[in-house]
């Protein structure tokens, strides 16, 4: 998928950004970079002012959830959207049951195990209400949940943010599974320790824009964090980019 | 592998608790953890009669539980209203005044105008819809609070009744219409009562047998005939001896039976399919319910539309047990028994946690209580006031289980 200079609606934003399948593509930035924006825009909760979103070669729109969602694109939320009072079956199917006027528990119940399986993910029981489960498992869950409907694209939006260490290596884990499955996942987040686990490649917003992307294995912390705050993009910066330029040329 | 284990129990964290000793075990467990279900309203229940039995021995006769449970019909026909309202999580406090100016609008068309019986019926009940509609646009696009609409509605809809009943206030139905006899004396004949107690549990039986087949078929545990013998016997026994007991004297009205259908139709309505999904969704959480594609404006509508014409169904059962309406038909307490009926029952105020069953179960505990203290010749003042705390020991009761299960992790 491409989004090429997409242009936000509540917030002016001009990103470029492209993701492969069977690829992990990590967006970090600070607050009001931009992230939000670009999620709401791919998820189709947002409808962008300008730009062009190319998914499989395709120039798409996506006016509503249910396009983007209809295009094979999920989203899994920060808040998750589970109710806790339903058990893992009905929040995995809730508004798209099967039977609608007799209820297919068992049906529905089998294909839970086969997609809590395929993500090998350790759920107790599918029969038990979502408060029950700890927050890594209801990250679990709402990303079987998104692996429903077949997706070729997942973003999930800072999925481990709430979480506590094994949990967190529980949802890496999730990540990597999805990659080998041939998905793309797009991964925004906060936690560089995650980005730097699990991504291929790290796009770097910053007041809206683009401020670098980075293959992993070739970037420090430090470099992406002074990509995030702008460290890199400032009159010191400058000044010695400019420098060095100004004696590479005088050494040639 | 024949001795597979089902798909649903491969955790190594789970207790498998398979066949009698098992399900007694996990029953016992969660109840632990505050999932009570249906274990308080029973328990009170059986503290109840007990005490009034003490106190007079006329209460449980034959006689009398048979006219408690006619007595519990038109009510219990307004909680089971209420209890999809709480389900979503609101509140309808208009459900008396509803039920009284349904039952006006029935005697007007039929005994002043001469309008058909079913006509005369279809006209209430479709009353009540359409107030059930009109409160569910207020609430869906100007976002007035129910506990709000419905107050008005409260008092707009005795007002209306008193309008629709005009200058005479009280209307006499004829005691050979069908509906009087519904009301007061058409009682279920006593072999009739043994064949349905029979069907009844003939279905459960196949039911869960089948049921339990299909799970296994597809890799999962199911439930041992062991111990669904064990649940057939215990509701066969029940029934059975219910029905033994009351056919000493009238037996089970109509009426009664009436009101128990529509429970196990609600009942289906709301565990089997997803329109009932979907209220326990909107109730649990809103917004998920939303973005799951669920039109969270419909369930609202179609919550408030079921509460209202089964309090105008309600108030129909009212007017044929009375033979007449009045201006005092659905005031009063009806309001808040019917209230009180589903919370009782174990229908959670907070939304998203119930079942059908907590209005049969709960106008049973507020029947109890009435004919208990009216044997006990005590007049409405004390029915009131202990009805009050009765009401205020299942919230609390409620209240507390809940705070339970968050500590022990369940919903």
């Amino acid at each position: 998928m491409t989004v090429g200079s997409v242009t936000g609606v509540d917030r002016p934003v001009d990103i470029h950004l492209t993701v492969s399948s069977g690829e992990v593509v990590a967006i970090v930035g600070d607050n009001g970079a931009g992230t939000s924006t670009l999620v709401k825009i791919l998820s189709g909760v947002h409808a962008p002012t300008s730009g062009t979103i190319r998914f499989g070669g395709d120039p798409v729109t996506l006016p509503t959830p249910q396009a983007s969602l209809d295009r094979g694109i999920a989203t899994v939320f920060q808040d998750l959207a589970l109710c806790d009072n339903l058990d893992v079956v009905a929040n995995l199917f809730l508004g798209q049951e099967k039977r609608k006027l007799n209820l297919d528990e068992i049906g529905m119940e089998v294909r839970s195990w086969e997609l809590l399986r395929q993500l090998s993910a350790k759920i107790p029981s599918v029969r038990i209400p979502i408060a029950s489960l700890s927050g890594g498992q209801r990250q679990t869950v709402a990303i079987a949940r998104s692996l429903l409907g077949e997706p070729k694209l997942i973003i999930l939006d800072e999925p481990t943010a709430a979480l506590g260490v094994a949990q967190t290596a529980e949802v890496l884990n999730l990540v990597e599974r999805l990659r080998d499955r041939g998905l793309g996942v797009i991964l925004v987040s906060h936690n560089m320790e995650d980005v730097k686990a699990v991504a291929d490649r790290v796009v770097v917003l910053r007041l809206g824009r683009n401020n670098g992307e980075f293959r992993v294995g070739e970037v420090t912390t430090e470099e992406i964090i002074s990509a995030i705050t702008g460290a890199t993009d400032n009159a010191v910066s400058r000044r010695a980019s400019g420098r060095a330029g100004a004696e590479e040329g005088a050494a040639s | 592998m024949t001795t597979a284990i089902p798909t649903d129990l491969q955790d190594e964290r789970l207790r498998a608790d398979t066949g009698l000793a098992g399900a007694a075990r996990a029953s016992l467990g969660r109840i632990r953890d505050g999932d009570l279900g249906l274990l308080p309203v029973i328990a009170g229940l059986i503290i109840i009669w007990t005490i009034f039995q003490i106190l007079n021995p006329v209460f449980l006769s034959p006689r009398n539980l048979s006219d408690l449970l006619m007595q519990s019909a038109p009510v219990g026909v307004i909680a089971l209203g209420i209890v999809f309202v709480l389900l979503v999580g609101e509140i309808d406090l208009s459900v008396g005044s509803i039920s009284g100016l349904s039952a006006a609008i029935f005697a007007v068309q039929y005994v002043n105008n001469g309008l058909a019986l079913p006509l005369a019926i279809l006209l209430a009940v479709l009353t009540g819809a359409v107030i059930g509609w009109v409160y569910g646009q207020i609430y869906n696009r100007v976002g007035v609070p129910s506990f709000v609409i419905s107050l008005a509605g409260l008092l707009g809809f005795l007002g209306l009744q008193l309008y629709v009943l005009g200058p005479d206030g009280t209307i006499n139905i004829p005691f050979d219409s069908p509906l009087v006899l519904l009301g007061q004396l058409l009682y279920v004949p006593d072999w009739l009562a043994y064949a349905l107690a029979a069907v009844t549990v003939a279905v459960f039986v196949v039911q869960r047998v089948a049921g339990a087949r299909r799970r296994r078929a597809a890799g999962l545990s199911a439930p041992t005939i062991g111990v669904i013998v064990v649940q057939a016997a215990i509701l066969a026994a029940v029934l059975v001896a219910a029905a033994l007991y009351l056919y000493q004297a009238s037996g089970v009205g109509w009426m009664f039976v009436f009101f128990v259908a529509l429970v196990l139709v609600a009942n289906y309505a709301l565990t089997r399919t997803s329109w009932g999904r979907a209220f326990f969704a909107v109730g649990g959480n809103r917004e998920a319910a939303r973005r799951s594609g669920i039109r969270v404006r419909a369930i609202y509508t179609s919550a408030f539309i079921a509460s209202a014409t089964l309090a105008a169904v309600g108030g129909l059962l009212a007017a044929g047990r009375l033979s007449s309406a009045a201006q005092s038909s659905g005031a009063g307490d009806v309001n808040l028994n019917a209230i009180a009926a589903a919370v009782i029952g174990g229908t959670s105020l907070f939304g998203g946690r119930g079942s059908a069953f907590s209005a049969l179960l709960g106008i049973l505990v507020i029947s109890s209580i009435s004919s208990g203290l009216t044997l006990l010749n005590l007049d409405s003042s004390i029915r009131y006031m202990v009805t009050g705390a009765v009401v205020l020991i299942a919230v609390a009761l409620d209240a507390l289980a809940r705070r339970s299960r968050s500590s022990h992790g369940r919903a």
